[in-house]
């Protein structure tokens, strides 16, 4: 399962990035990291970009950058 | 020698508001050399010592993922700053410690400004300072930026640590990395044009990182493959121990290292509370609200920017009876100056250049000035309370369909999007939001096809000549072809000119905060000053050029002055009999048609005066009513002063035919046939280079030659109405090729400031121009075959 595939309220925990060096290494900079936790807050009007909340603070992403994180729900 | 201080910190941990706080109004702007990234330097005096501070740009790592990373980790160890001031954001601890581990790494006196520790005490966070100071190895100073609190502390830190020249400790990674970073190290070190002024082991931890710069530089090294050799083999061993990539694994080494220090520093109250910003977000970035909320926000920019600068709110009376705009005022001031030059200085090609050239260019400059001022106190105010980032997160999806992105809405609306006027320059300027290089090149390249206020004045003769029954129908058609040539230009312009895959979203959505004063006015005015000291030097240049050219080469001017000699005989003949013969004799003539023109403005000889009074007088009345009783007298000076017109008219369209400028567009002439473009309109729209209101008055005098205005003096949009070779079709492709064409200068002042490069300054003016004749051409072909 992806980023891309959760809905607005789940929790979630990355389990790897799949993207390519300089996206990759965004995501990683920004604290999208393996383990770390996330709550997906909403969808923007069209369904994308997604408002997540990760490490205390809100982060945007499109769906295309969210279908690279794997995640797993947190029971 | 002063000492250096270099302030650095994530966007949007109050580091400006702390740099602005430290240095108040003693600001310098300056680019770094070869990029566009603009720094700010200021200067204050700590306890008796000048130091000089520097703004690094806003980074949340030190990778080589933009240019604001590279020119701060390149600032901070080539230009070695006596120390470091990070500001780190209390209420967002871990992930600001994650950019401390790596100035850490950097191996640099440092010293943390512990900031919004207010915020992070609503959040239901209490930091300890001395915890972290001891963890880190650094000092750590509790701040509040916005109230100014912390500082004396701070500046007192700060010189301790430059007397005492204290480095940081190393930065202790995880066990895999500490176990293969020595050898590495070494091996490094072997290389020292490797690493340059870096430290070895940062350039080994970089190296695990992929870093795009030092990766580079790798390879040009002669023996490449020893240390590529190596460093394969680190990063096995690492795979094997933690079953991750080498990059990822240094990334959760120092998030490993943040979080565990901000874990035990911070103490959380029972219930960590739910933030303002969420339940602001909650509803501003509502599915349904969200929209909505933006369109009024948008709305509002507009109506406050226009309104400020050109609505009429500064009282020009002590008794508040009389009201003028920012822009108005400029003008009524230029108008002045250039009537000042006009009344004193006679030789006319000087006085040409000084009025028409050298003052009306910079006087339309700074009509300007008003604008981009409102404009980017506006956005400032928009950037600070973080509302920006919530525009791009509800737009992005629409305007990545172009090749576009969500801020650039705003860079649009400014520009004219909204159909209603606008100003393509402090659009251009508005693009600095974008961080992304290739979204803001295109944006600045689609944002001059928006209709732009100075352009309305040609689009409202045109549609009164031709279409004035559906006059609302056709600005609507108007307002969409813009859009839809922006978004499709923009479209092919990322595909083909602007190239390279989509820059990342992965943007943080701020914590909202009331903007400071200070911090705004300070933004904009060191934004609009900018924009005056860049844009006024090359705007004079090119607008004495263009002046050149409509002026030069001037026509002899006595078969202008022949025919008004001519015209001022026969009303001395027809009038010599009358008792305002007086009137009209030799010098006292030119005050008569003064005086004609305004009433009340000769104070000569009280006799003549009173019957020059009475003499205008009767000239009202005859024009107010051309059958009532006059004498034969104001008849004649009416026909003269319309015989004169007619001479001096005629003269000045000769004048503009015999230029350069007219030159010119007759020999485009057979080109612009295709478009159906006579030379008039050429001159007038090789004038609208300058500025597109130019358009409307150069086409004035090119279609004054030859006609009869005698008797009917007619406006420019009754003469093309009536003129046989104009129909429809024409005025249609003219409106089309007048949206499309050239930016007008000072937008390509603006676009060269912004891009830095006259590149795409040359680049913006050729295609839009090539596309607008495309256009034209196309539609005034496929037009003829049906009209």
């Amino acid at each position: 399962m992806t980023l891309s595939d959760t809905k607005e309220g789940d929790v979630v925990k990355v389990v790897k990035i799949k993207a390519s060096s300089a996206i990759r290494q965004r995501m990683l900079d920004m604290g999208i990291i393996p383990s770390s936790e996330i709550k997906v807050e909403r969808y923007a009007p069209l369904r994308d970009p997604i408002q997540i909340k990760i490490k205390g603070y809100s982060l945007a992403l499109r769906v295309s950058e969210g279908n690279m994180v794997e995640v797993e729900p947190l029971a | 020698m002063m000492f250096r201080i270099a302030v650095a910190g994530n966007p949007n941990s109050g580091k400006t508001c702390l740099f602005n706080q430290m240095t108040g109004s003693n600001q310098r702007v300056g680019n770094y050399p070869g990029v566009t990234v603009e720094f700010i330097k200021g200067y204050a005096d700590f306890s008796e010592e000048k130091v000089e501070i520097i703004d690094l740009p806003g980074t949340y790592s030190l990778t080589a993922y933009s240019q604001e990373e590279i020119v701060a980790r390149d600032f901070i160890v080539n230009e070695r700053p006596d120390v470091i001031v990070n500001v780190v954001d209390a209420s967002n601890l871990e992930r600001n410690l994650y950019l401390t581990t790596q100035l850490l790494e950097l191996h640099v006196p440092i010293i943390i400004a512990l900031n919004m520790v207010d915020v992070a005490e609503k959040k239901g966070h209490t930091i300890d300072a001395d915890k972290l100071s001891a963890i880190l190895g650094i000092p750590v100073i509790p701040t509040v930026a916005s109230r100014g609190k912390g500082l004396d502390k701070l500046e007192a830190a700060c010189l301790q640590i430059i007397k005492n020249k204290t480095l940081p400790k190393a930065v202790t990674y995880s066990h895999e990395l500490q176990h293969v970073l020595p050898e590495l190290t070494e091996a490094v070190c072997r290389y020292p044009e490797l690493c340059g002024n870096f430290p070895p082991r940062w350039a080994a931890v970089k190296l695990l990182e992929d870093d795009e710069v030092l990766l580079a530089k790798m390879k040009e090294l002669e023996s490449a493959s020893v240390l590529e050799k190596e460093l394969q083999a680190a990063k096995a061993l690492i795979h094997a121990h933690s079953n991750e990539d080498s990059a990822t694994a240094v990334v959760e080494a120092r998030y490993g290292f943040a979080s565990g220090a901000a874990k035990e520093v911070t103490h959380m109250s029972e219930v960590s509370k739910r933030m303002l910003t969420d339940h602001i977000d909650r509803i501003v970035c509502n599915r349904i609200l969200g929209p909505v909320i933006l369109c009024a926000v948008v709305y509002i920019l507009f109506e406050f920017v226009f309104g400020c600068a050109e609505g009429n709110w500064i009282p020009t009376s002590f008794t508040f009876d009389s009201f003028s705009s920012p822009v108005g005022l400029l003008e009524t001031f230029f108008e002045w100056l250039s009537s000042l030059v006009n009344t004193n200085i006679a030789t006319p090609w000087l006085q040409s250049l000084l009025s028409d050239g050298i003052i009306g260019s910079v006087g339309s400059v700074m009509g300007f000035v008003p604008l981009i001022f409102f404009m980017f106190l506006f956005i400032a105010i928009l950037e600070d309370s973080g509302y920006i980032a919530r525009v791009a997160f509800i737009m992005d999806r629409v305007l990545r369909v172009f090749g576009l992105q969500g801020k650039s809405i705003l860079a649009m609306i400014v520009s004219g999007g909204l159909g209603a006027g606008g100003c393509a320059v402090p659009g251009v300027m508005a693009t600095r939001t974008l961080r992304e290089e290739k979204d803001r090149l295109v944006t600045i390249l689609v944002a001059p096809f928006m209709n732009c206020g100075a352009k309305m004045p040609v689009y409202a003769m045109l549609i009164a000549a031709f279409f004035a029954k559906s006059r609302g129908l056709m600005m609507f058609a108007l307002w969409l072809i813009s859009w839809a040539l922006a978004l499709c230009c923009a479209f092919f312009l990322r595909k083909f000119v602007v190239k390279g895959e989509q820059t990342p979203f992965v943007m943080e959505l701020p914590v909202y905060h009331v903007p400071t004063i200070k911090g705004i006015l300070m933004d904009t005015w060191h934004r609009t000053y900018m924009f005056i000291k860049k844009a006024a030097t090359i705007i004079l240049a090119i607008s004495v050029i263009m002046w050149a050219l409509m002026y030069y080469p001037r026509l002899d001017t006595a078969p202008m002055t022949k025919g008004i000699a001519a015209a001022a005989e026969n009303l001395r003949q027809k009038t010599a009999a009358t008792p305002y013969a007086v009137l009209f004799a030799g010098d006292e003539l030119d005050k008569t048609i003064e005086e004609a023109d305004n009433p009340g403005s000769i104070q000569s000889q009280e006799q003549l005066h009173k019957q020059r009074k009475a003499f205008v007088k009767q000239l009202e009345l005859y024009k107010a009513d051309e059958n009532s009783k006059v004498p034969e007298a104001v008849v004649a000076f009416e026909r003269f002063t319309k015989q004169k017109d007619v001479v001096v008219n005629n003269f000045a369209e000769q004048q503009l035919l015999h230029s350069f400028a007219g030159r010119l567009g007759k020999i485009l002439t057979p080109l612009s046939e295709f478009a159906g473009f006579s030379w008039r309109e050429n001159i007038a729209l090789i004038g609208g280079f300058a500025a597109k209101e130019v358009v409307l008055g150069t086409m004035g005098t090119a279609y004054a030659l030859g006609r009869d205005t005698v008797d009917k003096p007619e406006p420019l949009s009754k003469i093309i109405q009536h003129d046989p070779s104009w129909n429809k079709l024409r005025a249609f492709v003219f409106l089309i090729f007048i949206m499309a064409y050239a930016p007008c200068i000072v937008t390509l002042a603006a676009i060269k400031k912004e891009t830095g490069k006259w590149r795409w300054a040359l680049f913006s003016t050729a295609y839009s121009t090539t596309l607008a004749f495309i256009l034209a051409t196309i539609i005034y072909q496929i037009g003829l075959l049906f009209y």
